[in-house]
């Protein structure tokens, strides 16, 4: 070996190849945080899950009380339970956050995301389309001879599986809102 | 109060009204409408450091030995920029400190302006909170806000962005009481049910140790008394971390010393095998914990912090308690007193017996040398001649940071000023600048690395403008001796780069910036050597060249658990393995 052989224990195994101590069982939890409707607001939120390196599978976030200047941020996210338990600390220490809300938790909740798909095509293709727009309640919100903007509302899995089905029908662009979510019940 | 006046005279006197009697500050075209104001005026005294990056540090040095925030004044772009370090510092080790910054006029913001940066944009990762004031209107009550914020709750660095229009523009002045501080109030009363549990769990315990961090000295004086009679009242044994040191005194009956990478035997052996650890204010940082799967197998243990964030974020612990360390204390301690101040004393002087063992072995023994100037011999020298005195000490980062820690002792908090988390190396001068700001007749001393002290050397100039009697005591062994320390055990002894070439004339140095120079390498005249830098009144620079290959220890190796410590040079063949080799 040349000079740069290594001694004392060192090798050349690279940081990559240690265990990843966060592994096992991944949960996806949808968050709900309440925050005051300020320049930045969502950069720090957002920004905290990037420097963190949490994830984010979906992100909606809209004013919800206009004199009050409040927005809420719904957030789906994925960790272990306890990297879930570290974003909602790191979260709620958040100076413009009011309150952060584990729905999965907190539960049972309903979860809904909209989401308009643009169809093309012409002859079977199309009738396909239609009917099964219309199983999936889907309506149609733009129409042309040759194509048609459907609009769909429902869990993000229902969404998936509408998506999934006009691939091959003619599917060319898709918009999703992500996820708004809220508990059941008073 | 309110009334009508221009945004940079509301600066001053929303400083006035929050009780600032010094800023620490570099002008520049964006806050020269401040700089107008703080010239006509002489109630708050503005410092002129030489670099912003030592404006922040100097704060800092400020605010952690007087309990009170640090401010900071500095213009646009590279003004505030250069103050990132120091924030950064500040939040990794919990540091009251509010940066005003000056911003383009807002009209100009995002055009790409000369001297404009993204400030807030920036700061936002390195700052607990900060604000882009655009209406002057608002900038009084932003001001209020941003102290409310640095110093509730845990402490940090937050950022106030003022573009210069607004500092010119006139609007009305909000008085602190009259301002809208939000919604931010973190909670400081601890659960009494999980109190009570603690208190329980201190009647119990055979093997205990408190374990103490920053947290206590940030709680405040107060605090740290509740903390002395809660150890002094169990007889629980105590280590603290290096934040940490002073909340009880280094000559308490109790006290083990520092814990950690470089912490004592006794200290890490106790955590190892205690059977209740009681966290106050730390944070089970890394340097601390070690190998995590094997941290402190068999205990039970509690952690009071006031950032919900910081429980359970390393170590899962059994009990937590939110809240502000001195309220929790004075809950425990009124319940422990109330239940009849029960401690299971045969179980626990059975357990200092073992301490005790642990003791014996004397781990911070060093090869002394009458040739040569050893690390540990130059602090203990030290601390003997400055026993006593009404003295400070700010550290660099490095092997002199972990010595001054093992031997020098804290008797009281806010006593010891060093970049823990962060390990800021060119921290420590400025940091003494700002200590001997706020306590000009006391012994400011910078305990310093020959390497670190480069890194912020120029300001010597604001220790010399000012004639603050700073003492800069620089161990000087021409290495970036922890890094070699660490080439040395982990990289063959391939010294990549850790040598400090062409290092200027120390004693020549010092003249040159107006102080005194004073050179030793004879153990036999470091005696009187230090009582001439004592003796000084004025900034000293103390080139003290001591044995160039000395390593730290203890040392627990990365990836290791506290049972495994290397005690000296002869035991570190092989210690770390590939899987500690890639942990810093």
């Amino acid at each position: 070996m040349s000079a740069l052989s290594l001694k004392k224990g060192a090798s050349r195994k690279s940081a990559y190849d240690l265990k990843n101590p966060l592994g096992d069982l991944v949960e996806t939890h949808t968050i709900a945080i309440l925050v005051d409707n300020e320049a930045g607001v969502l950069a720090r939120v957002i920004g905290l899950f990037a420097g963190r390196g949490y994830n984010i599978e979906s992100l909606t976030v809209a004013e919800v009380d206009h004199t009050g200047h409040l927005s809420r941020i719904t957030i789906v996210t994925t960790g272990t339970p306890a990297v879930i338990e570290q974003i909602k600390a790191q979260v709620g220490r958040i100076v413009p956050v009011h309150e952060v809300h584990d729905l999965t938790v907190q539960g049972p909740s309903v979860e809904r995301e909209l989401a308009m798909l643009k169809v093309s095509g012409k002859g079977v293709d199309r009738v396909e389309a239609m009917r099964l727009a219309d199983i999936f309640r889907a309506s149609v919100v733009d129409t042309t001879l040759e194509s048609f903007v459907f609009e769909i509302t429902g869990t993000p899995d229902k969404i998936d599986a509408f998506v999934d089905l006009m691939r091959p029908l003619g599917l060319t662009e898709i918009a999703r809102t992500g996820v708004a979510a809220m508990l059941r019940g008073a | 109060m309110t009334r009508q006046m221009t945004g940079a005279q509301m600066v001053i006197q929303a400083l006035k009204d929050q009780g600032v009697d010094v800023v620490f500050g570099y002008p520049g075209g964006a806050v020269l409408p401040i700089y107008d104001e703080i010239f006509q005026q002489n109630d708050i005294r503005h410092i002129l450091v030489r670099h912003e990056q030592g404006a922040t540090h100097a704060a800092e040095g400020y605010a952690r030995s007087t309990g009170k925030p640090g401010v900071v004044l500095v213009t646009s772009g590279p003004g505030a920029t250069n103050a990132v370090t120091g924030m950064t510092d500040a939040l990794m080790d919990s540091i009251p400190m509010i940066v005003l910054t000056g911003q383009v006029p807002t009209f100009m913001i995002g055009t790409d302006a000369f001297q404009e940066a993204d400030t807030v944009g920036i700061t936002r990762p390195c700052s607990k909170h900060n604000w882009l004031v655009k209406d002057t209107d608002k900038l009084a009550e932003t001001i209020h806000q941003a102290f409310h914020v640095a110093t509730s709750g845990r402490p940090g660095p937050v950022l106030v962005d003022i573009p210069k229009d607004v500092q010119f523009a006139t609007g009305t002045y909000n008085a602190p009481r009259k301002a809208n501080l939000g919604h931010y109030q973190p909670q400081v009363k601890g659960d009494i049910a999980a109190i009570t549990a603690m208190v329980e769990a201190i009647e119990q315990a055979e093997r205990p140790i408190f374990y103490t961090g920053g947290g206590v000295i940030n709680s405040g004086t107060g605090a740290c008394q509740l903390l002395r009679e809660l150890v002094d009242g169990t007889g629980f044994p105590i280590t603290s971390t290096l934040m940490g040191l002073g909340a009880y005194p280094a000559s308490g009956k109790n006290w083990l010393g520092m814990l950690g990478m470089h912490g004592t035997y006794e200290a890490n052996l106790a955590m190892h095998g205690c059977d209740l650890m009681i966290n106050i204010g730390a944070r089970f940082d890394d340097r601390i914990t070690g190998r995590i799967e094997d941290f402190s197998p068999n205990s039970k243990k509690i952690h009071i912090d006031i950032d919900a964030s910081s429980i359970n974020k390393v170590i899962q612990v059994d009990l937590p308690i939110l809240g502000d360390v001195g309220h929790v204390l004075e809950d425990v301690l009124k319940i422990w007193k109330s239940r009849g101040r029960k401690t299971k004393s045969d179980a626990i002087a059975k357990w200092w017996g073992q301490v005790n063992e642990w003791q014996a072995v004397k781990c911070l023994t060093y090869e002394n040398s009458d040739k040569v100037i050893k690390p540990q011999y130059a602090l203990q020298r030290l601390q003997a001649l400055t026993e006593g005195m009404d003295r400070y000490i700010t550290t660099e980062v490095g092997q002199h940071q972990m010595w001054a820690a093992q031997f020098l002792g804290f008797e009281d908090p806010h006593r010891w000023m060093t970049s823990g988390g962060l390990g800021t190396m060119g921290y420590g001068l400025p940091a003494s600048v700002g200590v001997q700001i706020a306590h000009p007749d006391s012994l400011v001393i910078n305990v310093a690395g020959e390497a670190s002290w480069l890194m912020n050397m120029q300001e010597m100039g604001t220790a010399a403008q000012y004639r603050l009697p700073v003492k800069q005591f620089i161990m000087n062994n021409e290495r970036l001796g922890m890094v070699r320390q660490w080439q040395e055990l982990l990289h063959g002894e391939r010294y990549s780069h850790t040598w400090s070439e062409a290092l200027p004339d120390f004693v020549k140095l010092a003249e040159a910036f107006g102080g005194k120079g004073i050179r030793c390498s004879d153990p036999a005249d470091l005696d009187d050597a230090i009582r001439e830098m004592i003796a000084y009144d004025g900034p000293v620079v103390f080139d003290c060249r001591i044995e160039k290959h000395e390593n730290c220890f203890p040392m627990i190796p990365s990836g290791k658990p506290h049972n495994e410590m290397l005690m000296g040079n002869d035991s570190t063949e092989g210690v770390i393995q590939s899987g500690g080799a890639v942990l810093v």
